[in-house]
């Protein structure tokens, strides 16, 4: 039985729909660069592909999120077109940032996604600011900070969850805590024992959960984007999770314990999720092999979109420096 | 202006309070977030914000935690969806704990975007030296920010300048450093008219001359306006104020240049790798073989601040320093 918490079977498929489709993303993502017809520095959200599907599942178009270069995933969560997506990763002018950007400053305010960051811990100040300006308009939006376990050690961090406290600021700070910092495990590299304790020294909820499983991920996003939503301020969630790959594409990931990772991988949530749709008949297995297949068929045309859109010319080199044309 | 000798002079100091004022009153968009900024908290340590939070609410003037990756973080997020954040950054040394978010992030998220979004921030920031403040409290830290494609850096030297350079920061689209010399804050200068702008990258010749051109900003120019006084009619000087720094005034300056000749480049922050240099270096390319001497760069010296009075007199260029470099370019 779900808990009261659990997602209804429509969000629950809703959920496994994003899900599908950053798994989908990501596995067609690799393909295309070991086949060599794209170059671009990669780094794999696989494993962790619930997170957002569920913080998404409770947002709004019109809320913002900032993320980080590891936040493809999150993009897609929150409605990244495929066709931008690829356009842009691989340079092109039809990219979401005309080429300017690509794969670690993907951005697309129409669906409230207004930065990605290739630096770690700066996701949170900047989602701080979104917030506040929604704050100051008085409207209801909230603001979503991704980051991983890494970005906690940052001063940035403290930064941020502070002043949020303070100013009471409806943004949730999203921990992806994957058990690795680049190449160095969590327990090398993080003095507590659990990300979520910290909250406690910024007098805001924070809350580990299960960032792999649907169920439990839902029903802390729910509630802290409620929370921020009625004016509540802001909440800490720490989603654990695993990243099934080195930090970049390439990395032979030697750094990381062969049997955890195995271990991971075996429970991997995708596959897991989809049964549970599966269980509760929240979707036939028609219809998700479906959803699957469109996946790909959306997939094969973003690729060729994007290999067939022309490269940025050198005249836009120096455009959107300043608002003005550059002399 | 025509009634200037019944107007009242004003410090540097309240042309900028009145300049966010007049922009707070006009645009009801525009916040101002910082330390200490807000009048429980005296409206900063000098008070150059005071009596804005009174005026326009809390919510419009916010003091913040002493956190200035939270601060331009925060007034960055707000400018992406709408707002106007003028942050104040208490000191210029204070910056190097947000570069950051003022380098990677503020000067970079237009590019980066592709023009999808924008970060129309304005960062005011006071500096130098002349207080016996040390090592980490007076650097002028212009070059690096210069040196940044993407933001836009200026440094007034008296009031009227101060309130239209602040008015145009403000209303400009993209991020602009503010440089404020914390020792002229209480120099006196006509005022400005209400709304008064000083467009961005346009320099000031504060008195014409033909025999050298001497280039300058922020107190430098007082201290320059000192050494001619005291060269007299022996030398006829062209001072020009350079006001903005990035994107700095080509044409005037190699105007002057082309007429002169002779170019003393004179900056508070040290020489090596100052804008100087990057001054110089276009007056040589775009005007070789037309100078008479070549351009000539007064600087700090090129170690820390020092506390100790003597040392800290002798850091800095001053009026007599000037003169006397400008004295050794005219001889032959």
């Amino acid at each position: 039985m779900p808990s009261p918490h659990a997602p209804g079977n429509d969000v629950l498929l809703d959920i496994y729909r994003r899900v599908a489709l950053m798994k989908g993303n990501d596995e067609r993502s690799r393909k295309v660069i070991m086949t060599g017809r794209l170059v671009m520095p990669y780094y794999s959200y696989r494993g962790q592909e619930i997170i957002p599907a569920a913080m998404s599942a409770n947002l709004r178009d019109d809320d913002y999120i900032c993320t980080i270069y590891r936040g493809i995933h999150d993009m897609l969560a929150k409605g990244m077109p495929l066709n931008d997506l690829w356009a842009e990763i691989a340079g092109r002018v039809d990219g979401t940032c005309k080429g300017k950007g690509g794969p670690m400053h993907l951005t697309y305010p129409k669906k409230g996604i207004m930065v990605t960051t290739g630096i770690v811990g700066s996701s949170m100040p900047i989602a701080n600011g979104l917030a506040w300006g929604a704050q100051m308009d008085g409207s209801d939006r909230v603001s979503v900070a991704y980051f991983g376990d890494g970005a906690s050690n940052i001063g940035a961090f403290h930064e941020s969850l502070n002043l949020a406290s303070v100013w009471k600021l409806p943004v949730i700070f999203v921990c992806q805590n994957n058990l690795y910092g680049e190449h160095t495990t969590y327990e090398k590299a993080t003095a507590s024992k659990r990300i979520a304790d910290r909250a406690v020294a910024y007098d805001m909820p924070g809350v580990r959960v299960n960032g792999n499983d649907a169920d439990e991920m839902y029903a802390a996003a729910k509630e802290a984007v409620e929370r921020a939503r009625s004016g509540g301020g802001p909440t800490l969630i720490e989603a654990m999770t695993f990243r099934f790959h080195g930090h970049v594409f390439g990395d032979a990931d030697g750094y990381m314990d062969k049997a955890q990772k195995a271990a991971a991988i075996e429970n991997d949530p995708v596959p897991r999720l989809r049964q549970l749709v599966l269980d509760r008949g929240a979707a036939t297995e028609a219809e998700l092999l479906a959803i699957e297949a469109d996946v790909e068929t959306a997939l094969d045309s973003a690729v060729e979109f994007a290999l067939a859109s022309p490269f940025p010319t050198v005249d836009d080199l120096k455009s959107d420096v300043f608002a003005e044309a550059a002399a | 202006m025509t009634t200037e000798t019944e107007v009242k002079p004003v410090m540097i100091l309240q042309a900028i309070n009145t300049a966010l004022a007049d922009a707070m009153a006009d645009d009801d968009r525009i916040v101002v977030l910082g330390e200490d900024v807000a009048d429980p908290e005296e409206g900063g340590v000098v008070g150059v914000t005071r009596g804005l939070s009174t005026r326009f609410g809390d919510s419009r003037v916010r003091s913040t935690p002493i956190s200035e990756q939270a601060i331009v973080g925060a007034a960055i997020g707000a400018s992406l969806v709408g707002w106007k954040p003028v942050a104040e950054i208490m000191l210029m040394n204070f910056t190097t704990v947000a570069m950051d978010m003022i380098i990677n992030h503020a000067a970079k998220l237009r590019f980066m975007s592709g023009g999808q979004t924008h970060v129309p921030i304005t960062i005011r920031t006071m500096t130098g030296t002349g207080f016996s403040s040390g090592g980490q409290h007076c650097d002028y830290l212009e070059a690096w920010f210069a040196h940044t494609a993407g933001i836009k850096v200026v440094a007034p030297s008296n009031p009227q300048d101060a309130y239209g350079l602040l008015r145009s920061c403000i209303d400009d689209p993209d991020p602009c450093i503010f440089i404020e010399n914390l020792p002229s804050y209480w120099q006196s200068g006509a005022p400005a008219e209400t709304g008064h702008r000083v467009p961005l990258g346009q320099a000031r010749i504060v008195q014409p001359g033909s025999d050298v051109t001497v280039v300058t900003y922020s107190r430098m120019v007082n201290e320059a306006i000192g050494a001619v006084a005291s060269l007299g009619d022996s030398v006829s000087v062209e001072l020009i104020d350079l006001r903005t720094i990035a994107p700095w005034d080509r044409q005037t300056v190699l105007e002057s240049a082309s007429k002169t000749g002779r170019v003393l480049i004179v900056h508070e922050a040290v020489t090596p790798f100052g804008v100087g240099a990057e001054i110089a270096a276009t007056l040589h390319h775009e005007l070789f073989g037309q100078l008479k001497k070549p351009v000539e760069r007064l600087g700090g010296a090129f170690c820390p601040v020092p506390f100790s009075k003597p040392l800290e007199d002798a850091f800095a260029p001053n009026a007599e320093r000037i003169a006397a470099a400008i004295t050794a370019l005219m001889k032959d």
